[in-house]
């Protein structure tokens, strides 16, 4: 029998991009014994309703995320520098929309 | 007031479209049986796209058997006011899901078979046929794939779902010589039998990775495609009719 500590069908992230030229975005979890299931279900779960033309799936346990509690660390200090954005530029009319 | 069963005026192209349209009903019918019973919701998924999959091929198939029989019915007259007898499915989709390794088993047997079927129908001199066809090839290629990757599993997998695999594939090779008869109802269109060796080939291999020991001829069932259906069709049939033959024309 499966020790419950070590689930047979481990977690998966799922990325679909639904167009050329898109970026994968990612559309979700799912669980799975393995890689090839996991695209099974994939496609069974999230590409019923004509989603996608190519699926990606990572393990989630190979995603390396930041930590919540590191939140202020991580961001807080971007957000005093507005100088970053590039809205401090005259954009002659000619060049219309960007 | 319960409505009374129609009467088909089977001519070999209409008897033939009812036999595919058949298997993909009652098939489908019986995945969507699955539906809150699935092992886990992923598969449930799964088992219910599938089931749709097949309900479509069906539709389509209905549709053309009411065109060329021309005697003004719709596809439902079809699904839904014929008795067992009149229908014309294989033993094999009519049989009980049992566990998940026999519906994978039957899903199988029956998807190594559709897909090179369907593959062949793509070249019928019959649009209507072809175009269905050309649609369900794609359907079927996955079904085939989907319940070949679990019939490996399950029988490369655990002592008890090996087990299972196995017993589902033993008690289930009877019902597969059915696939291959054809009569004069399949001249013209594609020769069933003409799939045997493919679908021995796509079955052997699938088993062979599944460390699964496949049977060897003996002795085959048959009888579905005159209606001589196993005790199990009447009862599936009961709760998809019941309401269109209490209530006829019942919408919701």
């Amino acid at each position: 029998m499966t020790d419950a500590k070590t689930p047979n069908t481990p977690l998966w992230e799922v990325f679909i991009r639904s167009r050329n030229g898109l970026a994968h975005k990612h559309v979700g979890s799912l669980h799975a014994a393995d890689a090839v299931l996991a695209m099974q279900a994939a496609r069974d779960l999230y590409t019923r309703r004509g989603e996608g033309l190519s699926v990606w799936i990572v393990a989630s346990n190979a995603i390396v995320a930041s930590d919540p509690d590191e939140r202020g660390m991580m961001f807080e200090p971007s957000l005093s520098k507005p100088y970053r954005h590039p809205t401090f530029y005259d954009v002659p009319d000619e060049v219309g929309h960007m | 007031m319960a409505t009374t069963s129609i009467t088909v005026n089977e001519t070999p192209l209409v008897l033939h479209a009812l036999r595919r349209a058949d298997d993909a009903l009652v098939l489908g019918h019986r995945l969507s049986e699955w539906i809150g019973h699935g092992p886990t919701l992923e598969e449930e998924m799964a088992l219910g796209n599938i089931g749709l999959d097949l309900l479509g091929q069906a539709r389509s198939l209905y549709a053309f058997a009411a065109e060329t029989e021309g005697a003004g019915r719709d596809e439902d007259a079809y699904a839904y006011l014929r008795d067992a007898p009149q229908y014309r499915n294989l033993l094999l989709v009519e049989q009980p899901n049992g566990d998940f390794a026999r519906t994978m088993a039957r899903q199988l047997f029956y998807s190594a078979f559709a897909d090179p079927y369907w593959r062949a129908t793509m070249a019928s001199p019959v649009e209507t046929l072809a175009a269905v066809a050309a649609k369900s090839e794609k359907e079927s290629a996955y079904h085939l794939r989907h319940a070949s990757e679990w019939m490996i599993r399950l029988g490369d997998g655990t002592e008890d779902s090996h087990r299972r695999a196995q017993l589902a594939v033993d008690d289930l090779w009877s019902f597969t010589g059915e696939l291959f008869e054809a009569d004069a109802a399949d001249a013209g269109v594609v020769d069933p039998a003409a799939i045997r060796a493919r679908w021995g080939q796509t079955i052997a291999e699938v088993l062979s990775r599944a460390t699964l020991v496949m049977p060897h001829g003996g002795w085959m069932q048959s009888g579905g495609r005159r209606g001589k259906h196993s005790e199990h069709l009447g009862h599936l049939l009961a709760p998809l009719q019941h309401l269109q033959r209490s209530f006829p024309g019942a919408k919701w």
